[in-house]
């Protein structure tokens, strides 16, 4: 019996993410300012609730969701589109420069085997991480009360959104060789959607404003985050990993018939 | 086994081969030989289905590369020109990984897995991490990973470039070893390596085939005469003149010390019995007696310098 292919990528993956320091770094980093801004996020509540206690003498209700949780998924959404491009640089880049490509690329293995195992490794270290920060609402759930169901769509808004920014910086690492070329490009790829949603109001209600903003993954995510779960959300993120995949395939396929 | 028809490859506006055919028995090693850019690597690469010709067909082991790529690549066992290792991985780790990338199942991988390890010997460091191996060892895991599917055809690119010359011999005793069983395809830019473990070479230059042939028939082609190199003793200007009148001595002149002379003979001419001989009566004290053979080296200049293909 014979492992599926997809299946020896992943665990090859894995297994060179976990080896290596830059994971821990990369996941280090990133729990301990998300575990700032949590305790940033609680302390500032905590804060308004005294204040509203002293103004109206009475014990206040606080809606936990809207001031914790909401501004704190606003926030992890800007540090992964910083820290997941360092996840993602070396996935094509350092095969090209370690010739290990030519390896790749003379198994009896296809192409989009090779693009999916990769990308489903990245992810699945990214839901590592992410499961890791499960533990703030549930630390806060053993001293308060709050409604889960926003917090769920969140955590899916940040494995979609997450998952977005992963397959770009897939598809980056294809283009190049150089890891820190990778980083930036997938950076600078990820900034560019951002900047649409931006540009997007200065067009208000017209079609172009229209696409730029459907284009861009601000609205798409901000609804998510609201706790509003739509089909045509549901649909942006998929397409666009599918889109970036297909990216990926074409450059690598562009760099062997070059 | 390979069978090259009018390949040619263009990056651009460069011709990197023009216009290549050969054909390689089973069982066969033959070098690919050539100065750096010569079209060694893309040929391989070719050949390998890592890249397409722009023109011309492949056929390994009687399947086309580019028609049924993934049979062609089960086919094949390839070293690129530095190995493909992941460092962080250890010897073991990184073989079964090519092995199922090679879509091995997981009995025969052991058992491949084993036989190569010893044929490699690579057997007492499988458990490290290759980063922390010797180049002579990185080279051997290379070699490993080419071999690990059992492959009929093994094209190797420029094996032993950056070893020392006891790691040069390992991996040269290594490839010799698996002649007969594989049919092996080599590229070096040394002739001395190509001399001592091909039945064929095939030389390349500026991406066209300028002699293919056995590196002793090349060698024939091209000398018109032999040299033999005497050093005696007590050298006198008598002597000089006494080996020039030897039968099928064409010129006889001083070697590079003044005890040392070097002969032309003609072609087919054993003049060493009578030399032999000579020295002896006249009590000049032999000390050496060499045939200087046509080196490969010889043969590449004149090959690669002038246009003319030979053979």
């Amino acid at each position: 019996m014979s492992m599926n292919p997809v299946h020896t990528i992943v665990a090859k993956e894995l297994r060179s993410f976990f080896v290596s320091p830059v994971v821990y770094v990369i996941g280090a980093i990133f729990l301990a300012v998300i575990g700032l801004l949590s305790y940033q996020a609680v302390a500032n509540a905590s804060n308004q609730a005294l204040r509203l206690m002293q103004l109206q003498n009475t014990y206040a209700q606080l809606n936990l969701n809207e001031m914790i949780f909401r501004p704190l998924f606003q926030s992890m959404n800007l540090i992964l589109m910083i820290i997941l491009p360092l996840l993602t640089m070396r996935l094509f880049a350092e095969e090209r420069k370690l010739r290990t490509f030519e390896l790749l690329l003379t198994s009896p293995i296809g192409v989009n085997e090779i693009v999916s195992g990769k990308f489903l490794s990245v992810v699945i270290v990214y839901s590592g991480l992410l499961a890791l920060t499960a533990l703030i609402p549930l630390t806060l759930s053993a001293y308060a009360t709050f409604d889960w169901n926003p917090i769920i769509l969140g955590y899916l808004a940040l494995f979609l959104q997450g998952s977005l920014m992963l397959s770009i910086g897939l598809f980056a690492s294809a283009l190049t060789e150089n890891q820190i070329i990778a980083a930036f490009l997938s950076f600078g790829l990820i900034l560019g959607l951002w900047v649409l949603g931006a540009l997007s109001s200065a067009f208000g209600d017209s079609t172009l404003g229209n696409i730029l903003s459907y284009l861009s993954f601000t609205e798409h995510y901000e609804r998510l985050i609201r706790g509003l779960l739509n089909m045509k959300d549901l649909v942006y993120y998929i397409t666009g990993m599918v889109f970036m995949w297909f990216a990926a395939h074409q450059a690598i396929d562009a760099y062997r018939w070059k | 086994m390979i069978d090259v028809q009018h390949v040619t490859k263009q990056y651009g506006q460069v011709t990197a081969l023009n216009n290549i055919s050969f054909s390689i028995q089973k069982g066969e090693i033959v070098a690919f030989l050539g100065p750096n850019g010569a079209g060694k690597t893309t040929t391989m690469r070719i050949l390998t289905g890592f890249m397409p010709p722009t023109s011309g067909t492949v056929h390994i082991a009687g399947f086309d590369c580019l028609e049924e790529p993934w049979e062609v690549k089960k086919h094949i066992g390839y070293l690129p020109e530095s190995p493909p290792l992941y460092l962080e991985l250890t010897v073991t780790e990184y073989l079964t990984f090519v092995g199922r990338i090679k879509r091995l199942g997981t009995e025969e991988l052991q058992e491949r897995m084993t036989l190569i390890l010893q044929q490699t010997g690579l057997t007492e460091v499988q458990g490290r991490v290759i980063d922390h191996l010797s180049r002579g060892y990185r080279q051997r895991v290379g070699l490993a990973q080419a071999l690990i599917h059992n492959p009929p055809v093994l094209i190797l690119d420029e094996p032993t470039t950056g070893l020392d010359p006891n790691q040069i011999v390992e991996i040269r005793d290594l490839i010799k070893s698996l002649a007969g069983s594989h049919t092996i395809i080599l590229s070096t830019h040394l002739l001395a390596e190509a001399t001592a473990i091909c039945q064929k070479v095939i030389i390349i230059h500026q991406g066209q085939i300028v002699a293919i042939d056995s590196p002793e028939q090349l060698g024939a082609k091209l000398r018109q005469s032999e040299i033999l190199n005497l050093t005696v003793k007590h050298p006198d200007p008598e002597l000089l003149n006494a080996l020039g009148k030897i039968s099928g001595v064409i010129k006889v002149s001083q070697g590079p010390t003044p005890n040392s002379y070097a002969l032309e003979t003609q072609i087919g001419e054993d003049v060493r019995e009578e030399l032999t001989k000579l020295v002896v009566e006249r009590g000049a004290g032999l000390l050496e007696l060499t045939t200087q053979t046509v080196s490969l080296e010889d043969v590449f200049k004149v090959l690669t310098k002038s246009d003319k293909p030979v053979g």
